[in-house]
């Protein structure tokens, strides 16, 4: 599954072309990114969180050489899917 | 911001898209990925990221009110794997 199946859906949908359907698809993914990048989070109800979460330095170690290196804090992006998402998927 | 705030948005930037339209389109895309995830296909979004079924094995817990064992049935979960693109920009910022 891809963005070329959300295009399709939304040409047969609404009616729009599928090159505007393909800008339509691509505009939400942006706003969604252009939104996350500022640090703020995207809330989905029925669907889940995209929360961006700051991870402050800590050791850790080459697994191949042993060495102790520090893992610069960072920010990281996680999803967390909502009772509904997670319920759908174990539905028989 | 909340998936109607969502809506609202992809409305502002498209001044000829209706508020009905922009919210089908909202819903399909992630009806579209919860769908794919149901049927146990892997999603993938170019420049997002891309999502997949995790299989969790059984396990024993503990009811931590009555102490009493059960046991919890293997069960799927979905997972959310950050674009390289994505992940970059969020760090980044």
């Amino acid at each position: 599954m891809t963005k070329s199946d959300m295009v399709e859906k939304i040409y047969e949908k609404i009616g729009f072309s599928k090159k505007e359907s393909a800008e339509l698809v691509e505009m939400v993914f942006d706003i969604i990114k252009n939104t996350l990048e500022t640090g703020e989070k995207i809330k989905i109800a029925g669907f889940g969180n995209f929360v961006v979460k700051e991870k402050a330095d800590r050791r850790g170690r080459n697994p191949q050489t042993g060495e102790e290196i520090v893992i610069s804090a960072r920010k990281i992006l996680t999803f967390k899917p909502s009772q509904v998402l997670k319920a759908s998927i174990n539905a028989k | 911001m909340t998936k109607s705030e969502l809506v609202e948005r992809l409305v502002d930037e498209n001044s000829l898209l209706t508020r009905k339209d922009s919210e089908i389109i909202v819903d399909i895309v992630f009806d579209s990925i919860r769908n794919a995830l149901k049927s146990g296909e892997k999603v993938e979004i170019r420049g997002f990221g891309s999502f997949t079924i995790r299989n969790r094995g059984p396990r024993e817990a503990r009811n931590p009110k009555s102490g009493e064992i059960v046991q919890i049935p293997a069960k799927k979960t979905p997972f959310f794997k950050t674009g390289k693109e994505l992940r970059d920009r969020v760090n980044n910022s």
